[in-house]
């Protein structure tokens, strides 16, 4: 946006947008990161199968991460996330242990539709009451939350095991990339495994790149978030494009939901407990900012990656415990939330300064 | 007639109608359901005490904490134009440094309470200073600002007294979390009059809640007014910190321990919620304590009412979740404009029919 304030007369080059130098930060504190980790921890970092496990591990992060995004850009906030991606796994493993049908194939499409429904269903209802009623989205997906989480322990209290063989294969179905595998000790060559799930989470991340970059939702979705009132003046359809912001969510929580099934196939009350802050946390990591219309999805892949490597170097260090881990993210955070605030400002001023500079001459 | 509006307007019940027409639907609700819910009985407890028992007294109790976090929580959310959601984290930090200061002494009597307490609310409101600066001087939303200490807190709890559940047992640490001997009426009860009574006076006597909605509704205005917005909002933080310090020694008291890992836990969720349903904006400006701490009770009188109905306690957020989209659907500027009309046109057509037929 500052960008814009240098005069026509003045020849310089475009400088990088927030988003933009918010996003390469990441990416270089990302490479940094594991650099070092491939420094000084060296074994499984010198692998690519350590970068895949990030990604297997982590596949419905990054599809709800990017889904935070979206909304955020929109200048909104969701953080019933969690709670449905547990209410889909619970929903998903009941339904595939209940289901009578032996051709397995059909059988795990019901499941994605199941998944994706129950997604669409409390994106419909959140977007509806955010942006045709007009009620503040932290208390209606707060509410999102409660009820998600309420449903999953009415379902079932106890942890429930998929036993379905289909979705068990399917589970087990890894795409094998020999040239990035490693030689054992014994002399077998181990290939690198890819999940279907790190497969999809990826391609989420390129399809909504797309989306925000190219469609023109997704252009609506940075006016929105930018400003509302001039994006109404624009002849945006304001309300209808918060909606789709909360629908777009919800149905990729559904969608991260039948991910985390396919990561580890068994329902629990507590799984992905507090994995809408983790989210948000990625999202901001990444850039995007919580006033909206600022921020980019490949940031936001990013971010997620950053609390993953987090996570994977604190647990193979001997300081492996909960509480280390929680203080590194916080830390982490507060180091990312402060760089931003302090470069956003630093540009503002020169910005400024350089305005009044054109000014004069 | 534009006497009346004008008094409505001025009127202060309108934000407070919502919550209070909640309020009643639930005692209501409750008195078909099973008048006995509301019957107040004495017994005596472990310690041989006379207290007062009853879903009513237990209510008003266990909100106790909720409802003072939501008083600070109001503050901010009025000053800053967003929420803490570090306060249960942080009530966790306080509830341990009370217990490892109770621990360094040598023995435990009105004095050490009182200095522990006294070093717990310094160690908050050092940490809330932390949330306010980056929140008033770097400029950062309030819940991700706030999000840092939401994601590490309880491990900083921990990690000050350096074990899962330190314990304290004391007749003075129970009396702050239970009972005073010889007063039926639970402590914590006393910690809100407390608490609302000092606000209470501090909005009558200073300036502050003029200054503070001022910030909240038009920064640059209260600024070019020679109101310093950021020790407003740093203020507002400071006073979330003392209100946090007290709920944490109230919930530690309570249960005679610190855990980590259960201590006003989900809290900083059900006072927000707290602030929501009292009718306040949650982009800041004009604020109404009082709407909160009836929200606060609002929630706790839905756990009991559901509790008393045999919900199983883990189902419980489904169904409050119900409620509180009810609650908010009801408070929200579209459904209100749009009942609003119809009451009018109603209204006029009965007047228009009244006229004719006169």
């Amino acid at each position: 946006m500052l960008s814009k304030n240098t005069a026509p007369n003045l020849k310089v080059r475009e400088p990088m947008t927030d988003a933009q130098l918010l996003m390469t930060i990441t990416i270089a504190i990302f490479v940094a990161m594991y650099g070092l980790a491939m420094i000084f921890m060296g074994g499984g970092f010198l692998r690519t199968q350590q970068l895949f496990d990030l990604l297997n591990d982590n596949a419905a992060l990054i599809i709800v991460s990017c889904s935070l995004t979206i909304v955020m850009i929109g200048g909104g906030i969701n953080i019933s996330v969690g709670g449905v991606i547990g209410l889909t796994v619970m929903a998903c493993a009941l339904f595939l242990n209940d289901i009578g049908i032996q051709n397995s194939g059909l059988c795990i499409f019901l499941t994605l539709l199941l998944a994706l429904g129950i997604g669409l269903a409390f994106g419909l209802l959140q977007g509806f009451l955010i942006s045709y009623l007009d009620i503040q989205p932290f208390i209606v997906t707060l509410a999102g939350m409660f009820l998600a989480r309420g449903l999953t322990t009415i379902l079932s209290v106890n942890p429930v095991k998929v036993t379905h063989e289909g979705f068990l294969t399917l589970v087990k179905t890894k795409a094998t990339i020999s040239w990035l595998g490693y030689t054992a000790k014994n002399g077998n060559l181990i290939p690198a495994k890819l999940e279907i799930g790190a497969i999809v989470a990826l391609a989420v991340v390129l399809l909504v790149y797309l989306m925000l970059r190219y469609a023109q939702l997704g252009r609506h979705i940075y006016a929105v978030g930018g400003n509302q009132q001039s994006a109404l003046m624009l002849g945006i359809n304001v309300k209808r494009t918060r909606f789709m912001t909360y629908l777009i969510s919800g149905l990729l929580s559904g969608l991260a939901g039948f991910v985390f099934l396919m990561h580890k196939p068994a329902g629990n009350a507590s799984v992905a407990m507090r994995s809408e802050m983790d989210a948000i946390a990625a999202s901001i990591i990444g850039g995007t900012l919580l006033t909206g219309g600022v921020g980019n999805v490949i940031g936001t892949f990013f971010g997620a990656m950053i609390l993953a490597t987090i996570q994977k170097i604190i647990a193979l260090s001997p300081l492996n415990e909960s509480w280390w881990q929680e203080m590194a993210n916080g830390a982490m955070l507060g180091l990312f939330i402060m760089l931003q605030s302090v470069i956003l400002s630093n540009r503002g001023k020169r910005g400024k300064a350089k305005v009044q500079a054109a000014g004069r001459e | 007639m534009s006497m009346i509006k004008r008094v409505r307007k001025s009127g202060g019940l309108g934000q407070l109608l919502i919550p209070l027409v909640a309020m009643g639907i639930l005692l209501l609700f409750n008195l078909f359901r099973d008048p006995g819910f509301y019957a107040i009985g004495v017994a005596v407890n472990n310690s041989g005490n006379r207290v007062l028992t009853g879903n009513i007294i237990s209510i008003i109790d266990s909100a106790s904490e909720l409802a003072i976090i939501a008083m600070g929580m109001t503050l901010v959310t009025a000053a800053c134009g967003g929420q803490d959601i570090s306060v249960g984290a942080v009530g966790t930090i306080a509830g341990s440094i009370f217990v490892k200061a109770l621990k360094g002494f040598s023995s435990i009597n009105l004095g050490t309470v009182l200095l522990a307490l006294l070093a717990c609310c310094l160690v908050t409101v050092l940490f809330k200073l932390f949330n306010g600066t980056l929140v008033s001087v770097f400029r950062i939303q309030p819940m991700i600002a706030t999000l840092i200490l939401f994601s590490c807190g309880r491990s900083i709890a921990y990690w000050i007294v350096g074990s899962a559940t330190p314990q304290i047992d004391s007749p003075i640490i129970s009396a702050m979390g239970m009972t005073i001997p010889g007063i039926p009426i639970p402590t914590p009860i006393f910690g809100v009059i407390l608490v609302g009574a000092l606000l209470a006076l501090i909005f009558r006597f200073t300036t502050l809640r003029l200054y503070t909605e001022s910030v909240g509704v038009n920064e640059g205005a209260a600024r070019l007014n020679g109101i310093n917005p950021i020790l407003i909002k740093l203020l507002s933080f400071v006073i979330l910190g003392l209100c946090v310090a007290v709920a944490g020694v109230i919930g530690t008291c309570r249960m005679g321990q610190v855990s980590h890992k259960t201590l006003l836990i989900d809290i900083e969720m059900d006072a927000i919620l707290a602030v929501a349903i009292g009718g306040n904006s949650l982009g800041g400006g004009r604020f109404k304590i009082s709407g909160s701490i009836l929200g606060a009770y609002i929630i706790q009188m839905l756990t009991t009412t559901l509790l008393a109905m045999r919900v199983d306690p883990v189902n419980i957020k489904a169904y409050k979740a119900v409620v509180i989209i009810i609650i908010v659907m009801a408070g929200s500027p579209v459904v209100k404009n749009r009942l609003t009309t119809l009451w009018n046109r109603r209204r006029s057509g009965g007047l228009h029919a009244a006229s004719g037929r006169g």
